[in-house]
């Protein structure tokens, strides 16, 4: 496979290069006014003009997980000196630490809500769209349409009827039920990208592997899932992003035991004034993990289908 | 090393029919070569064999056994196909190792190399073992996908056009192989080619297939001097059979509707007069092109011979064969 274009002009490589930086700044520069924010002061985080140069703080991750309390001031002269280095940048705002925050445990939902109902979507999809892909199933294309077509409104517009069935069976505020949830929402697109991954893998593949001493599963198994392992990552990766951004359901299902990061966060500010540092270092942390996961599957992304075993 | 039976096989795809109530017998031991036009059956046959499809109606044993309901896995088959479908994740060696690797033979892995090394050495690619599948030219692949089946030892080879992309050296190399290993295995092999050089060279038994009918089953010879009809009679031979109105030298049996002349059953030097219109000179012999009362043929000749387009030739036939209207032989 080879294609040639005619090269392009200087004026259209400049104009294309550009392009390309004005976008990435376009699309960098609210990741980087939130990173920045987080480890500024509260007084430097709303100062107008936007402070580009100011002295870092840590005032912003301490407060995430900590809660904090005013004592009187001859309690607070009594103190001991701080112990640690976090005591001692609560000390500093005049105040003591009361006890660890609760973002930790909801950072935590996120990763078990937002990976288990990933793996799970990965799972069922990809048996999914290898049944749709090579057997015959009956009434095959309305299915699939009708696996589509759950996408055809937004999720959110079913809340009340979900939030009702959830808390007649007892999934309310659980992991489970919003595994379950964030699966079913995610299950159509990955069957439907899925499907057009294995799709592309020629069939000969399982066939020489039946014949060379396999079963179907083991066929699949040792055969089209390494070749599927591109379409997997990058569906996973979309089924992630979504699960772990999640916002409205995630208010209207959880609040003590499941609650994901997401709903937590907003509700940091409501801490003595407004905390902006403590909610953009909220914010910093919570995007680390789809950024791992996704620059850990980037080789997948980047690296496109494989061509030529089989002579076309 | 096994018989292989079919017997009644029938399989259509939606309107069209694969196979109608084919029966063959392929001995044990025997390299069976089935020839015919692309759609004539040929690969769903092997396909039938190999358990990948399922016959609508008939049934196939293997070693005596009946393979109805039998995975390909369990049926001990190993076959090349015409796409090599090599695993493109895998290396070359990895992709030979495969079949040894799996749960159905398990071979331990000091037997998996020598296997492999040998068969990489009959097929001239032991250079290529650690390169990824991906990276090979298309007669490295088909040559690989020949040897992912060569590395076992199965009941029946089967064998679809694996020689079909390949250079002519190498084709002409690995023809000879080919060969040798199954006289020496003993193996079976059902092999589906369009060359009938390889069909007269390696075959055996010879089956004929047309629109999913077996319509001759023999020896190479059989069906060169004996076919049944001028479709069986011109899947053999190079130049191929002259088929002419049956009257056209005189004497025709009844019901003769034409004549069938290998070229070298037509004789020179008496008989009636015919024009030669082109001469083409292949070194080990020569081809001569004639026209016979508006008819073309073609004769082979001496190699040497002094004749230029132009002149003239006195032919009659030897040994002709006759066929009915429908195309069908005559006693």
């Amino acid at each position: 496979m080879s294609f040639s274009v005619t090269d392009p002009s200087r004026g259209t490589k400049w104009f294309a290069g550009v392009m390309v930086v004005a976008y990435a700044i376009i699309t960098i520069l609210p990741l980087v006014w939130i990173i920045a924010t987080g480890f500024k002061s509260p007084a430097d985080a709303i100062a107008y003009p936007p402070k580009v140069v100011f002295e870092p703080s840590l005032e912003g991750y301490v407060n995430l997980f900590t809660t904090r309390t005013r004592v009187t001031e001859d309690d607070f002269a009594a103190l001991p000196p701080p112990a640690t280095w976090y005591e001692k940048v609560v000390r500093d705002q005049g105040m003591v630490i009361a006890g660890p925050s609760r973002y930790g445990e909801r950072f935590l939902n996120s990763v078990i809500i937002g990976f288990g109902s990933t793996v799970l979507c990965m799972i069922l999809g990809t048996a999914a769209a290898y049944a749709f892909s090579r057997f015959r199933v009956p009434l095959k294309d309305d299915l699939l349409f009708f696996i589509l077509s759950t996408r055809m409104m937004p999720p959110i517009a079913v809340a009340i009827p979900i939030f009702l069935m959830f808390r007649q069976i007892g999934l309310n505020d659980t992991h489970l039920g919003m595994i379950l949830l964030y699966t079913a929402v995610n299950l159509s697109l990955s069957v439907w990208l899925l499907k057009g991954f294995i799709d592309e893998i020629p069939v000969e593949y399982e066939e020489a592997a039946l014949i060379d001493g396999y079963t179907r599963f083991q066929a699949f198994y040792k055969v089209v899932l390494p070749q599927a392992a591109t379409g997997i990552a990058s569906t996973a990766i979309f089924c992630l992003i979504f699960a772990w951004n999640e916002y409205a359901f995630a208010v209207l299902l959880t609040s003590g035991t499941a609650q994901t990061a997401p709903p937590f966060i907003p509700t940091i500010i409501g801490v003595g004034g407004k905390d902006w540092p403590a909610v953009a270092a909220g914010a910093t942390i919570f995007l680390v993990p789809v950024m791992v996961f996704t620059i850990l599957l980037r080789k997948h992304l980047l690296r496109g289908i494989t061509f030529g075993a089989v002579r076309k | 090393m096994a018989e292989v039976v079919l017997s009644g096989i029938s399989k259509r795809f939606g309107e069209d029919v694969a196979l109608d109530d084919v029966s063959m017998t392929v001995p044990d031991g025997s390299f069976v070569v089935l020839l015919g036009p692309t759609g004539a059956g040929k690969t769903t046959t092997l396909r039938m064999v190999s358990g990948l499809d399922v016959p609508d109606r008939g049934t196939i044993s293997i070693d005596g056994r009946d393979m109805t309901g039998l995975t390909p896995a369990q049926r001990d088959v190993a076959m090349v196909f015409q796409q090599y479908s090599l695993y493109p994740h895998l290396t070359v060696r990895e992709n030979l190792e495969f079949p040894l690797k799996s749960p159905v033979l398990r071979t331990p892995q000091d037997l998996i190399d020598r296997k492999v090394g040998e068969v990489a050495e009959i097929l001239q690619i032991s250079h290529k073992l650690g390169n990824k599948a991906t990276e090979l030219s298309g007669g490295e692949m088909q040559r690989v996908s020949i040897g992912r089946a060569l590395v076992r030892n199965p009941l029946v080879y089967l064998m679809d056009e694996p020689l079909s992309s390949l250079d002519a050296k190498l084709r002409a190399d690995l023809r000879v192989e080919l060969k040798n290993i199954q006289s020496h295995s003993g193996a079976t092999l059902l092999y589906v080619t369009h060359d009938q050089i390889e069909a007269m060279t390696m075959a055996t038994h010879v089956g004929v297939l047309d629109h999913g009918r077996l319509v001759q089953f023999g020896t190479p010879r059989q069906i060169y001097e004996d076919p049944v009809s001028i479709y069986a009679a011109s899947r053999l031979g190079l130049p191929r059979i002259n088929v002419l109105p049956a009257d056209l030298f005189g004497h025709a049996p009844d019901r003769a509707a034409y004549i069938g002349l290998r070229p070298e059953h037509i004789s020179q030097g008496e008989g009636q007069e015919s024009q030669v219109t082109r001469v083409e000179h292949l070194g080990d012999q020569t081809r001569l092109h004639l026209k016979f009362q508006n008819h073309d043929l073609i004769t082979v000749t001496d190699a040497h011979t002094p004749l230029v387009s132009g002149d003239v030739v006195r032919i009659q036939p030897k040994k002709p064969l006759f066929f009915d209207a429908d195309g069908a032989r005559l006693g």
